[in-house]
């Protein structure tokens, strides 16, 4: 089994990294790279992503041919992938982070920022917080629901289609934070971050 | 509901753990990378590593430090110390830190703080203000608390959020060590003042002064030193007791 963490300048990917590395030890061979051809002959992508929507998504862009390999990946071939935070909501059409930003449009919806309800909640949403699976995910196998999980965001994947939905946090409204469509799957909060029952997380999608 | 945090802090020097009572007579007390592992094993939310004396001496320990811990512990980490520049910011980041925390260079250069944001999102950028009370109001202290820039705190923690800082740690100069409890009215005012999180430190002597953090001080997280690492409480009891009061915790 070869897995590819995506590098594309994307910021600090050590922690998925580690963590990834911690759960597979020598049985699945990780690699951490742009190249396309390796991308393609994977047989599962991690997508992280941090900083903004737009900064991911120009980042991605800036590799030429990497996102027609992505798409050829999860669209065409229906290879497993993990997207994680920003590697999460840029699975929508478009972002509203800065400015308006077109997504991979893998799932449709839109990522605005969460509604603070005029500052009585803390942005970024920094912390650890429940989840409520709602949909079973193959990548929530043996994690009890209401499961702490650690975020860091102010933006949230707002999906068209709500039955791609696996789990909600609440927050100052219920914010979507786990999707799962086909083969496609989404975190986000940071599994990479979230102790034992994060790792489980990952194990999970390593095993699929 | 999100929870409120508990974040042992252990400060490090030459790669060896210690901790300042009012940043001196220091007493070395265990490996880093152990304390760490020990801590987030025992539910800690997040780690935090203080380089107490980076900004005279030999850096490169604690990125070694930080490459050790991060591939053991599997909570949040955050770094801080003598960082001066969005370059110190990327090699601590690329050694596996989570955040990074930023104390004088923020007050020299408040670009810093902008440029680094921008670069790798606020969420992973703390600004760390030491404030100390003149009169009828708080100052920031640099390098350690060793010079009084005389800035006006509560100003500061704003300008710090609009420069894009994710988080504010905030450090009171006149508990610091004192075991008195944090000081309140400077955590309540910040907290009161920004949208962002504030973590509120220095002080803390017993674990009443969690819940008065966080209750009356309105913080969303609480950080210690040496109440954890003295083993006067483990941080598992101070979770139990901080969820007797009825302050939402992860356990």
């Amino acid at each position: 089994m070869k897995l590819t963490i995506v590098d594309y300048n994307s910021g600090n990917i050590s922690s998925v990294i580690n963590s990834f590395k911690e759960v597979a030890q020598n049985k699945v061979n990780i690699e951490v790279t742009s190249d396309l051809d390796k991308i393609k002959s994977s047989d599962k992508v991690v997508l992280p992503g941090q900083g903004s929507f737009k900064s991911c998504v120009d980042a991605l862009n800036s590799i030429n041919g990497l996102v027609d390999s992505l798409n050829e990946f999860v669209i065409s071939n229906k290879k497993p992938l993990l997207g994680i935070c920003v590697g999460l909501q840029m699975f929508a059409d478009t972002g509203y982070e800065e400015i308006e930003t077109k997504g991979l449009g893998w799932i449709s919806g839109k990522v605005s920022k969460i509604d603070n309800q005029n500052g009585k909640y803390k942005l970024p949403h920094i912390g650890w917080n429940q989840i409520d699976i709602i949909k079973e995910s193959k990548i929530f196998r043996n994690i009890e629901n209401n499961s702490h999980m650690y975020f860091v965001h102010s933006y949230e994947f707002i999906p068209e289609d709500k039955n791609v939905i696996s789990a909600t946090t609440d927050y100052s409204t219920k914010v979507v934070c786990s999707v799962e469509k086909g083969n496609i799957f989404g975190t986000q909060f940071h599994p990479e971050k979230s102790d034992k029952i994060g790792l489980k997380i990952i194990d999970n999608f390593i095993n699929l | 509901m999100l929870k409120n945090r508990i974040i042992p802090c252990l400060d490090v020097k030459n790669g060896r753990v210690v901790k300042g009572i009012n940043f001196v007579d220091l007493k070395d007390a265990g490996d880093p990378v152990e304390q760490a592992k020990i801590y987030s094993d025992g539910g800690a939310d997040e780690i935090c590593f203080l380089d107490i004396t980076a900004s005279n001496e030999n850096r490169e320990t604690i990125y070694e430090v930080v490459k050790k811990t991060s591939k053991k512990c599997f909570v949040p980490l955050t770094v801080g110390g003598g960082v001066r520049s969005v370059e110190d910011i990327n090699k601590l980041l690329n050694c596996g830190a989570d955040k990074v925390s930023i104390n004088t260079a923020a007050v020299q250069n408040e670009k810093v703080v902008l440029d680094s944001s921008k670069k790798f999102g606020s969420q992973c950028i703390v600004v760390a203000i030491d404030a100390k009370k003149n009169g009828n109001k708080w100052e920031v202290f640099t390098h350690g608390g060793r010079n009084n820039s005389e800035i006006d705190a509560l100003e500061y923690a704003k300008k710090m959020e609009d420069s894009g800082a994710g988080e504010l740690l905030v450090t009171s100069m006149d508990r610091d060590g004192t075991q008195e409890g944090y000081d309140i009215d400077l955590m309540s005012k910040i907290s009161s003042i920004v949208n962002i999180p504030v973590i509120a430190s220095g002080g803390v002597g017993n674990l009443d002064h969690l819940v008065d953090g966080i209750k009356l001080g309105k913080a969303s997280a609480v950080l210690a030193a040496s109440i954890f690492h003295y083993g006067k409480y483990s941080v598992k009891e101070a979770k139990q007791y901080l969820d007797s009061k009825g302050i939402p915790v992860r356990i």
